[in-house]
């Protein structure tokens, strides 16, 4: 009992105050900052899924899987620590040369009235692993763990989709997974929402080529917000899922 | 012996090197080496001929055995060497599911990762039987797998699992499109470990020899690997039994290792650090400084966390003599890695596959007095913690010796050696994994196999449970904590 309570006082307070501004080491691969004027031609056949486009040159966040090939080999690509990478857009995942990290997390996720006043307070997600390789999973468990704590914000990961206001979709959804995929929205109450969580989720990641993917849930449901990473950072989801239902701007 | 020969771990052999048996002699020739399988697979002949490889491992002369028996056209099925073996079952299972050839008698032949929804599970009648349907998604985060529990009351009787949600592919995207981003992405919690592997059978095949600096980079990020996710572990344990403090601390003290591994690389999971050639990131002295200091603190942390743990008697309750695997039956189905030494079954290819470093820096083999139940699978990843930081250490020191090497070497754009074949193991904080690759005349991958450990183990969680009650089977599951996704590829 007392080195329970020994332990519980050495711990002290390991959570994150301001998670919206919380530091990043430099070391972080995140937003990528784009340079028009350096020389490209190293970068031919360097991005192992695509999405790298050279002319013009431009990055599909949706894609990218932040491995850093491209930013080791050429000055046109620098991956900064930027972490707020989620949108409510898929286009607007394409950065540009002309996009900044600042303008980009200003304008990247555009937020409804209903969404915020519904969740705005309180949103359970139901998380479907459709394939994922267990990188995102981790990290979106790290999320409720007592650093990054985001029950405090009233996000939380529900067992049963009975009671969720959405699910989260990581992994390339597999043909095996199709169904108990679809099933498990439809099993959500509405109105609810999607996220798609990770490179896979959204593009297919590394996976895009393979046979034995269903993708057909993505056209046939809407989708709410997708947030970029592989696997996602804590940090971008958490801030990504608070900018989609405070309604602000990080 | 002309009938198999021997190779090496990491080291390529000719393809026309490698014997063919008579399938009617399989059994024989299999009973008589007498070792435990670690590859067993099969491969487009052409003319409608499928050749079954068979790879045994002889762990204590750090050798492996390697056949092979050729099926024609119109030969669809053999004896089954599980009748003899155990541990064959799963591989057959594949074997079968891939080629449609069949092992005759074997116990059990269903589905490996497809067919789900038709297959008939296994059914035990009774009044007081009845069965328990979970998944294939979870209650938690996790990777979705099914289970089916059939029951007395609280206590299982049996369970079954069923995988291949996860299924992706993956076996041929590595012969159209082979990268280290995709060898990553398979296994997203042994980045480093699979990534190593992948990397490991390319330098074989394009014949380079990597440096000292780049070899110690990876290792240490192999045995960061293994800190990070054993913390995590004990963690998800704790939490499993409600013992909240445990699983507060363990998650913090994770935290701290997975974000030097951030500083070191730029990704908390080791992403980006190997490459075919060396590794992408040098360590510079204050990370490597930094990581020092930090590594004291998490065995400190954790030495005082887990003996608190430890002395709690309504933990002990819970974590003694539940899910236990004895040592007899641990060896017969084959386990491998962390589930096996926890059985009592000394199995580690860090050791058994040794490279130079382990003689030059020391490390010495210490056994593990493990009974099977999940306190041997809490004790045991403690064990292993202490052991892997103080290698870490040791590592960082030796790099010192290093600075002026390269990390990447020349001759990543060699081509691939034609008509080879090479096996690498590395031990990842699960246990072995195995990567297999063949080239063909053009000097491409014509086979790629992946043996992840948990396509040994997932059957060792369905003996653990047995006779456990059915609130249990989350913490069984969690100390032995498999994958989905390296066993469904």
């Amino acid at each position: 009992m007392f080195d329970t309570l020994k332990s519980r006082i050495y711990q002290g307070k390991q959570y994150i105050k301001d998670i919206e501004n919380a530091p990043m080491r430099e070391q972080f691969r995140g937003f990528p900052q784009l340079c028009a004027n350096a020389d490209t031609t190293c970068l031919e056949g360097v991005c192992p899924t695509g999405a790298l486009n050279l002319n013009p040159l431009s990055i599909d966040m949706g894609k990218c899987t932040f491995c850093g090939a491209c930013g080791r080999c050429s000055e046109a690509v620098k991956f900064t620590a930027g972490y707020k990478l989620a949108s409510t857009c898929h286009e607007k995942l394409v950065v540009t040369p002309e996009t900044t990290y600042e303008e980009y997390v200003k304008s990247a996720i555009e937020t409804k009235g209903e969404i915020v006043k519904m969740f705005g307070h309180s949103l359970k997600l139901r998380q479907v692993s459709a394939a994922g390789c267990n990188g995102c999973e981790m990290e979106l468990n790290a999320c409720s763990n007592v650093n990054f704590d985001m029950g405090r914000f009233g996000i939380d990961f529900v067992a049963s989709p009975r009671h969720a206001d959405g699910i989260v979709i990581t992994g390339p959804i597999s043909e095996n997974m199709a169904y108990a995929l679809e099933d498990c929205y439809k099993s959500v109450p509405d109105p609810k929402i999607v996220i798609l969580c990770g490179a896979c989720a959204i593009s297919g990641g590394v996976f895009q080529e393979s046979t034995k993917l269903n993708r057909e849930f993505l056209e046939k449901y809407p989708i709410d917000l997708y947030i970029p990473g592989c696997p996602v950072h804590p940090l971008t989801f958490i801030n990504g899922v608070l900018g989609f239902i405070k309604g602000k701007n990080n | 012996m002309a009938n198999w020969i021997k190779i090496k771990n990491n080291i390529k052999v000719d393809l026309g090197k490698i014997p063919i048996i008579s399938k009617n002699n399989l059994r024989e020739e299999v009973k008589n080496i007498g070792k435990r399988p670690i590859g067993f697979f099969g491969k487009d002949w052409g003319f409608g001929c499928v050749r079954l490889f068979i790879i045994l491992a002889d762990d204590s002369n750090s050798e492996f055995y390697l056949s092979s028996v050729v099926f024609s056209e119109n030969d669809k099925s053999y004896e089954s060497l599980t009748q003899d073996i155990p541990a064959f079952h799963i591989f057959e299972r594949e074997f079968y599911e891939q080629f449609g050839i069949e092992p005759l008698n074997h116990p059990w032949l269903k589905p490996v990762r497809i067919n789900q929804d038709k297959y008939p599970f296994f059914e035990m009648t009774g009044e007081e039987v009845h069965q328990v349907a979970v998944g294939p998604i979870h209650a938690g985060v996790i990777e979705p797998g099914h289970f089916r529990f059939m029951c007395n009351g609280e206590s299982v009787y049996h369970l079954e699992i069923m995988l291949g949600y996860q299924h992706r592919g993956i076996e041929e995207m590595m012969i159209k499109n082979p990268s280290n981003q995709l060898a990553e992405s398979i296994n997203g919690d042994s980045v480093i470990a699979y990534n190593t592997a992948y990397s490991q059978t390319m330098e074989a095949l394009k014949g380079i020899e990597i440096s000292n600096k780049a070899q110690l980079i990876r290792k240490a990020a192999l045995e960061m690997e293994r800190i990070a996710i054993h913390i995590g572990d004990m963690g998800a344990i704790a939490g499993d039994i409600a013992y909240l403090m445990g699983a507060s601390v363990f998650g913090a003290t994770r935290t701290l290792v997975i974000n030097t591994m951030l500083e070191i690389c730029g990704s908390r999971f080791g992403r980006g650090l190997v490459t075919v050639g060396g590794v992408n990131y040098d360590i510079p002295d204050d990370v490597l400084n930094r990581a020092l200091e930090t590594l004291s603190k998490v065995a400190k942390d954790v030495d005082r966390m887990t003996n608190t743990m430890l002395k709690n008697s309504t933990v002990m309750s819970r974590l003694e003599k539940t899910g236990t695997v004895s040592t007899e039956k641990a060896a017969e189905i084959g386990l491998v890695g962390m589930a096996a030494r926890a059985s009592g079954v000394e199995l580690d290819s860090r050791f058994d596959y040794p490279d130079k470093w382990m003689s030059e820096l020391g490390f010495e083999r210490k056994p593990f007095k493990g009974v099977g139940d999940v306190n041997s699978r809490f004790k045991l990843r403690y064990k292993e913690i202490k052991e892997s930081i103080s290698i870490v250490k040791k590592i960082f020191a030796k790099l010192k010796d290093y600075k002026d090497e390269l990390i990447i070497t020349e001759g990543v754009n060699n081509k691939l050696s034609s008509d080879s074949f090479v096996i690498s193991v590395v031990e990842g904080w699960r246990g072995e994994i195995v990567h297999i690759a063949m080239t063909d005349i053009n000097r491409k991958i014509s086979k790629y196999k992946i043996k992840d450990p948990s396509f040994n183990n997932w059957y060792g969680l369905g003996l653990a449970v047995r006779n456990n009650g059915i609130s249990d089977f989350p913490l069984c599951n969690k100390s032995f904590n498999l994958s989905y996704s390296g066993n469904d590829l």
